[in-house]
């Protein structure tokens, strides 16, 4: 392992153990409603970012992907009263097929054709489970909770810890495939598509497979969601707003390192978080559009852009 | 039950809404097939404008479409605005422009939606004149006379907007800078003042576009969501740019949308447009009427 | 053929056609390239030089009409598979990764195309004596979108010598050069050739193509109108027509 990988898991145990331990210690229950929320958008914005950020697709079907999740584990959970793990790997499973059906897209359309695409397949599929009488159809369902297993004592603690999980899992992914041939491919593929295949990169393979890593994620983000909030319904599992909400903290953030998306959500999911609470949710989202049109305008490299242009700077001023 | 009236009925009212939702989708006729911006925000700037003719009809008892008429000024001033915006931060910095810009106009569409929910709330609001609610009888099917409205003012538009990119010379220019920017510019002509011009011409025509919006129906802050599907299907069926075709695909999708209406229910609705969107994509990325090949 | 060479071709196009629509853009080209020939292939705009490699290459599929590279037919085969066999090309307008240092994108190509496991390490040796072979050592840690003209050409050159290829496919790689660039590149496609790699070099320049080029082939609205030595190619009655305009 190298020195870099080293400091990363041991990150990544210090946050897992950190966590664990909020939830024993802390009694309080709102900062783990509040911080589940933030880690799921971590978890999205970080699975996005493997395709609309490392290969270019801006796929606006995030949503698409977590509806699916969550109605996933709804229909798993009426059908067969499945656990919590098996809500979250049937999740995985179907995102996976649902990724690589996307993939397929991307052999015809690219740009702005493949986003309008993933818009309307988000729609599609919104409207087929609307029209799902099983798992409730428009009106939405109402999902028990099983009892809770140790060592937790709340639902939604044991939820924050699994969502932190999804989260280590998704970053990762998320940091291996930047750092092996796969993420240098897929860098190429966004470059250049033609130049990429014309260099021996598989261009087709290697979409697919963000496509699959990337739809399986989001899926998996999406299923312990039905739990989270004990309800669901259509025109909320698969509402816009996750997809504008994810892009927007990739973008924020910066989509060219896999730290970027992490960085933007906490920032963009802290500040939603808290003007929800003390304003109002109309001004969340119209925070978000903000924050998405300065960034895209101002900062378009995102705040690792800058962070990046800022050393660059300084280095050309020491020399 | 399936009947032939029935069908009839849904043929006759999907084409007058045909022509409505080609009335929605010329301006991004114009900015998306002819410019080539991803104006996702196209429906959020016709809900507002929906909002404006409310306001005027509301408080000062204008008749909707004269509303819609006196809008379009102040909508032409916003479209050049957005354009020279867009313009100086993505066209001009070249390449990913497409994909930044779609997220950029996303950001502007959710702008735009929260600021009406502050300045109107989220109850749907419509607009009052004397040919609404009121019904034309044809045999046994009944017209709404909103749509009869909203299908001359859609014909007239199309018609006018026609005219107006083939006989004018701004028209023609519109035309040649979607063709071949280069060739323009070695003309004398600059590109971007005409883009700019067409992109204020594609944002006025929304004024009375949104007359007609809040004239067939209702509106509330993120009906422009609904609207993404429609507009970009009938612009993308129609192939990029053309205005006729505009209109015949704006009909095809009418015509969809009421048979699946009957036959299925309201519930399947949304995903019409999104589907013929999506197998347009798929099949034929050109469109039915193309001017790329 | 009446050729004295009996080695195999290493490229055999036969009776290949390319519609677009209803525009024919090939109409039944054959012509075998021997290895380790220097080919020119010269012909008005729009005669159809970048559409024969496209095809070569794999950017287009083709309908009638075979390709065999080293005895396999390779016309169903992906572009990237195409490359991993030997077959490399550089763009007309140079299409370089942006995002990418000149070292990164010779590392793609080495990645992708290598055909055996090499080390890293060896990787690295071999990406920077092709960057130095080209004269873009100095470059290596440059962003490749602060390349001049000249530099772009032969990154791009340097990018396809990279994939290891037998067939190295030179798609006007002088154009827009001043005339000491041009011979510049024209003195590395030589030095590349000398190395055993067969080069099909696309031109306008054509002194460019008269100095390098063994044989030459002239096409014309999609057909070959002269194949032979570059001086009976440029006598010929009808490659002066089309380059003329009649």
């Amino acid at each position: 392992m190298t020195r870099n990988s080293i400091a990363f898991w041991t990150g990544s145990t210090v946050f897992l153990v950190a966590v664990f331990v909020m939830t024993q210690v802390v009694g309080n229950q709102y900062p783990f409603f509040a911080g589940y929320v933030i880690l799921q958008f971590i978890a999205l914005a970080v699975a996005w970012s493997i395709l609309g950020g490392y290969a270019g697709y801006v796929n606006f079907g995030t949503s698409a992907f977590f509806g699916v999740g969550v109605y996933a584990a709804v229909f798993l959970v009426k059908a067969f009263g499945a656990p919590l793990p098996l809500q979250i790997l049937a999740g995985a499973a179907i995102g996976a097929l649902m990724g690589f059906a996307l993939g397929l897209l991307t052999l015809r359309m690219q740009g702005i054709f493949f986003s309008i695409a993933t818009i309307a397949l988000t729609i599609i599929i919104e409207t087929t489970i609307t029209n799902w009488r099983y798992v409730g159809g428009a009106a939405g369902i109402q999902i028990q909770r099983p009892a809770v297993t140790a060592p937790f004592d709340n639902y939604v603690q044991m939820l924050f810890f699994v969502q932190a999980l999804l989260v280590v899992l998704a970053v990762a992914i998320s940091r291996y495939i930047q750092n092996s041939w796969i993420g240098r491919g897929l860098q190429a593929l966004r470059d250049d598509e033609l130049a990429a295949e014309c260099t021996g990169v598989p261009t087709l393979r290697l979409k697919l497979l963000a496509c699959v890593i990337s739809g399986a994620l989001m899926c998996a983000v999406g299923a312990p969601a039905a739990m989270y909030l004990q309800y669901a319904d259509p025109a909320s599992a698969f509402n816009l707003n996750y997809s504008v909400t994810t892009l927007a903290m990739s973008l924020i953030g910066g989509t060219a390192h896999w730290s970027g998306p992490i960085i933007g959500a906490i920032l963009l999911g802290t500040t939603q978080q808290l003007l929800t609470v003390t304003i109002s949710s109309e001004v969340n989202v119209l925070v978000l559009g903000l924050m998405l049109v300065l960034f895209v305008v101002g900062a378009p490299e995102g705040i690792i852009g800058l962070i990046r242009k800022l050393r660059g700077d300084r280095k050309e001023g020491e020399v | 039950m399936f009947s032939f009236d029935l069908l009839l009925d849904a043929v006759v009212i999907g084409v007058l809404l045909g022509c409505f939702y080609g009335a929605v989708s010329l301006g991004l006729s114009v900015s998306f097939g002819l410019l080539d911006v991803p104006h996702v925000a196209h429906p959020a700037f016709l809900v507002l404008a929906s909002y404006a003719v409310y306001f005027l009809n509301e408080h000062y008892a204008v008749d909707p479409l004269v509303a819609g008429l006196l809008i379009t000024p102040v909508f032409f001033l916003l479209g050049l605005v957005a354009y020279r915006l867009y313009y100086e931060t993505f066209e001009k910095r070249g390449s990913d422009a497409a994909v930044r810009g779609i997220a950029f106009f996303f950001g502007v569409a959710f702008i735009i939606e929260v600021l009406i929910i502050l300045q109107f709330g989220v109850d749907q609001r419509s607009v009052t004149a004397d040919y609404i609610g009121r019904a034309w009888r044809l045999g046994d099917i009944r017209i709404p006379y909103r749509l009869l409205v909203a299908f001359a003012v859609a014909t007239a538009l199309t018609v006018l907007l026609t005219l107006y990119l083939s006989r004018t010379f701004m028209g023609r220019a519109i035309r040649a800078v979607a063709q071949d920017q280069e060739a323009l510019r070695l003309m004398g002509a600059n590109p971007i003042k005409i883009k700019q011009w067409a992109f204020g011409i594609a944002t006025a025509v929304l004024g009375i576009a949104g007359a007609l919006l809040i004239i067939v129906a209702p509106v509330d802050p993120t009906l422009d969501r609904a609207y993404i599907g429609r507009t970009f299907c009938v612009v993308v069926m129609a192939g990029l740019g053309s205005m006729g075709g505009t209109l015949v695909a704006a009909i095809i999708l009418g015509v969809a949308e009421t048979i699946v209406l009957t036959m299925f229910g309201a519930s399947w609705a949304p995903a019409i447009s999104f589907a013929m969107l999506l197998g347009v994509l798929a099949v034929r990325p050109q469109g039915l009427f193309g001017r790329r090949s | 053929m009446t050729l004295s060479d009996t080695r195999s071709p290493l490229l055999r196009i036969s009776s290949l056609t390319k519609r677009f629509g209803g525009f024919t853009a090939l109409h039944d080209v054959s012509v075998d390239i021997r290895p380790g020939e220097r080919f020119g292939l010269i012909g008005p705009n729009g005669s159809g030089k970048t559409t024969l490699i496209n095809c070569i290459s794999g950017a287009f599929r083709t309908e009638p009409g075979t390709v065999l590279f080293r005895d396999e037919d390779i016309a169903l085969l992906q572009p990237h598979v195409r490359t991993r066999r030997g077959i490399a090309r550089s763009f007309q307008i140079p299409r370089p990764f942006r995002s990418m240092t000149v070292a990164e994108n010779l590392m793609v190509a080495l990645d992708f195309a290598a055909h055996e496991h090499v080390s890293a390490a060896q990787r690295r040796d071999s990406m920077m004596s092709i960057l130095d072979q080209m004269g873009l050592g100095p470059k290596a840690n440059v962003s490749a979108t602060q390349l001049s003209q000249v530099e772009l050409r032969k990154m791009e050159l340097a990018r396809a010598m990279a994939t290891h290829p037998k067939l190295l496919i030179s798609d006007e790689a002088m154009a827009g050069l001043s005339s000491s660039e041009v011979d510049e590149v024209l003195d590395l496609l030589l030095s590349l050739a000398s190395r055993d790699i067969t080069i099909i070099m696309i031109e306008h320049i054509m002194q460019a193509v008269m100095r390098f080029s063994e044989r030459v082939m002239c096409l014309d609205a999609g057909r070959i109108i002269a194949i032979g030595s570059p001086s009976e190619v440029m006598a010929d009655q009808r490659v002066q027509e089309a380059y003329l305009g009649t």
